[in-house]
């Protein structure tokens, strides 16, 4: 009745995706130390490789403490909101031709639904704390997925109308030619900044905003719990770059090595591309933030499906 | 906007720029010799102690980190007991230092002491004294000073005039 | 078979959750109960072969409006004071007309189950997100319209609204 197969293929995804992420912690210390003319962290184990895993015994062993004021079960419940919302998308993500979990034909709105209830984790995190900057963070959260969830959506129609399919191999299969960041440039530009504010990645990390807000939504949080919206965050720039390559880089295609090999390889410098992105450009204000999404990207958005919709009426290709 | 790829670009390249890290335990930063740093109990020229247990570094002190008894010698010279300075609270700020009148208590550039027990970093005597002069060489304070010890009396000291006989009336 | 059970449990967690929305006392639990409703009825959707309204529902209500609701509720400060007050407004009085519409409705419906032929609901047919689109765009073109000019007025008016009047106006 269980497909064993499946299980394994889940089991080995899990226990590859949570050290990945823990690697990223590393690798983005590591980066981050380069472009500011830093070392990073390059002490524990070789490269200093195993410096999350000393994080993460430190962090485990944290106190893990409950404020009297909070919302207790909410409180407890929106780390592992924010955390399996993001884990669940990746079950449809094409890792390569017989390398997915599900290969649903609602593949790319299973990862916006995902996306999208990701952000109750932060939400719930800032109401439950009781804590006038964790409720800022949790209302700044709340504004800005809003915000850049809808153009994140429309900017996908593109694809979408050029792939003919909302099934991510079939997406990933009909860049054969040509992949589709060349005919939809602005569809991806568009992608990646609100993949971006999805993940509340540094440019706009409005939600946590050390410097305003104290630590934003997380707070309160400490120990395991701080841990899992860590694991949350990092999981989600892994999902954004996967899903960028399978969308618009062509996801496993390309010459000479074998699939898998490519597709990890077009992920990790997207990753690689985030982390610069963290380290060069400063946190607009709030209102810049939702004045820049909804007057510029979602207009944009818009007259590239238009325009994308057009062409391919008109017989185009 | 452009701008702002100008500035992503710009950080980029400093991947491949040097490293401003020193990286320290391997390769130690230059600390000059007026580093304030660990303080040491310096000895004049004969290898005398050079403190007189005066008590002004510990009146001096913000921290209150330097505790000392003082006791006089058969020969009349003042000595510290003991001389005790508690290296947890020590802030280096080499006002101890500024207030000793015989150059004895000195600020020295090691600043390594790290320990896993705090008792450990209550110094004494016997540990902060030093078998050398420290910044100071050939200074020793009671061939300069007017005060009378053994082996020398009133006005035997450096640049001092015999004492006036008040019974004399000569000049 | 364990499709059909699947659907049972996720059919009474809608209705359990939809309960616990209008009973519990703290409106932020409510809405989240309401959440977790309309997540219980996608996978009913999901199930009864409409995999596409399945993933609108998740990122329509569960993801954008109902994360509006909470941002909402998260501004208002309920007091004991606003509490009490509600109290005093849910007479049963106040119950008496929609209950009674309720279960005309109730009734309604219950008829006209009764009424259908029993053989529709035997099995399931996976409808694609292409033949929704093709019926929406097809026959229902006209509906799309008019729903499309009622979010339009909605647009419009809510612009109207939160427009700042100008100075000299007051």
């Amino acid at each position: 009745m269980w497909d064993m197969e499946l299980l394994l293929k889940i089991t080995l995804l899990v226990s590859t995706l949570l050290p990945t992420a823990a690697l990223l912690v590393w690798l983005e210390r590591r980066l981050l130390g380069f472009w500011q003319e830093r070392c990073g962290p390059n002490r524990v184990g070789p490269f200093g490789i195993l410096q999350s895993l000393a994080d993460l015994i430190k962090i485990l062993f944290k106190h893990d403490w409950i404020p009297p004021f909070a919302d207790k079960p909410l409180f407890v419940l929106a780390p592992l909101i924010g955390a399996l919302a993001v884990m669940m998308s990746f079950v449809v993500v094409p890792l390569s031709p017989g390398w997915m979990i599900s290969d649903s034909h609602i593949g790319l709105l299973f990862f916006l639904a995902m996306t999208s209830l990701a952000v109750y984790g932060v939400l719930l995190a800032g109401w439950s704390s009781n804590n006038k900057y964790a409720l800022l963070g949790g209302m700044r959260a709340a504004a800005q997925t809003i915000c850049y969830e809808v153009f994140m959506g429309v900017s996908l129609l593109g694809v979408v109308i050029l792939a003919g399919s909302f099934r991510l191999s079939d997406i990933v299969q009909a860049q054969q030619g040509l992949w589709f960041v060349i005919p939809q440039f602005v569809g991806f530009v568009i992608f990646i900044i609100a993949g971006i504010a999805e993940s509340h990645r540094l440019p706009f990390d409005l939600p946590e905003a050390e410097t305003e807000l104290t630590g934003g939504f997380h707070t309160e949080y400490s120990g395991i719990k701080f841990a899992l919206f860590f694991l949350g965050e990092y999981l989600g720039i892994m999902l954004i770059s996967m899903m960028a390559t399978t969308l618009f880089l062509g996801g496993w295609l390309g010459p000479w090595l074998p699939p898998l090999v490519w597709f990890l390889l077009k992920t990790l410098l997207l990753i690689c591309f985030f982390i610069l992105l963290r380290a060069s450009l400063p946190r607009p204000r709030y209102d810049q933030l939702l004045a820049f999404g909804w007057k510029w990207l979602l207009p944009l958005a818009l007259v590239n499906l238009l325009v994308t919709a057009a062409i391919k009426l008109t017989g185009g290709t | 906007m452009w701008s702002q790829l100008v500035t992503i670009w710009r950080v980029f390249r400093h991947l491949f720029a040097a490293r401003d890290t020193v990286r320290y335990p391997e390769q130690k930063p230059y600390l000059s010799p007026r580093y304030r740093g660990r303080i040491v109990l310096t000895r004049d020229p004969d290898g005398d102690e050079r403190c007189v247990a005066c008590n002004l570094c510990a009146v001096a002190c913000p921290v209150d980190c330097i505790s000392l008894q003082k006791t006089e010698d058969d020969d009349g010279r003042w000595r510290p007991a003991f001389f005790r300075i508690n290296f947890s609270r020590c802030i280096m700020c080499g006002l101890c230092e500024e207030a000793c009148p015989t150059y004895a208590i000195q600020l020295t550039p090691d600043v390594e002491m790290s320990e896993y027990d705090r008792n450990s970093l209550v110094y004494e005597k016997e540990h902060l004294t030093i078998d050398g002069q420290g910044k100071y060489p050939g200074y020793s304070f009671y061939r300069k000073a007017g005060i009378s010890i053994k082996g020398k009396a009133k006005g035997e000291a450096d640049q001092e005039e015999k004492p006036v006989d008040v019974r004399n009336l000569l000049p | 078979m364990i499709i059909q059970w699947l659907f049972y449990a996720s059919a009474t967690i809608a209705v359990v959750a939809s309960l616990l929305v209008i009973t519990s006392k703290n409106a932020v639990h409510a809405i989240l109960y309401l959440v977790v409703s309309l997540l219980a009825l996608s996978l009913c959707f999901y199930l009864l072969g409409a995999p596409f309204a399945a993933a609108l529902q998740i990122i329509v209500y569960a993801g954008a409006i109902m994360v509006l609701f909470v941002f909402a509720v998260m501004l208002f400060n309920i007091s004991d004071e606003d509490v009490r007050r509600e109290a005093q407004w849910l007479s049963w009085q106040a119950w008496v007309g929609p209950t009674v519409l309720a279960l005309l409705l109730l009734a309604q419906w219950v008829l006209f189950i009764q009424l259908a032929p029993a053989s529709a609901m035997t099995e399931t047919i996976m409808v694609e997100a292409r033949a929704v689109g093709a019926t929406l765009f097809g026959p229902y073109l006209l509906a799309v319209e008019i729903a499309s000019f009622l979010l339009l007025a909605g647009l419009v008016g809510g612009f109207h609204l939160a427009k700042k009047l100008p100075e000299d106006n007051q």
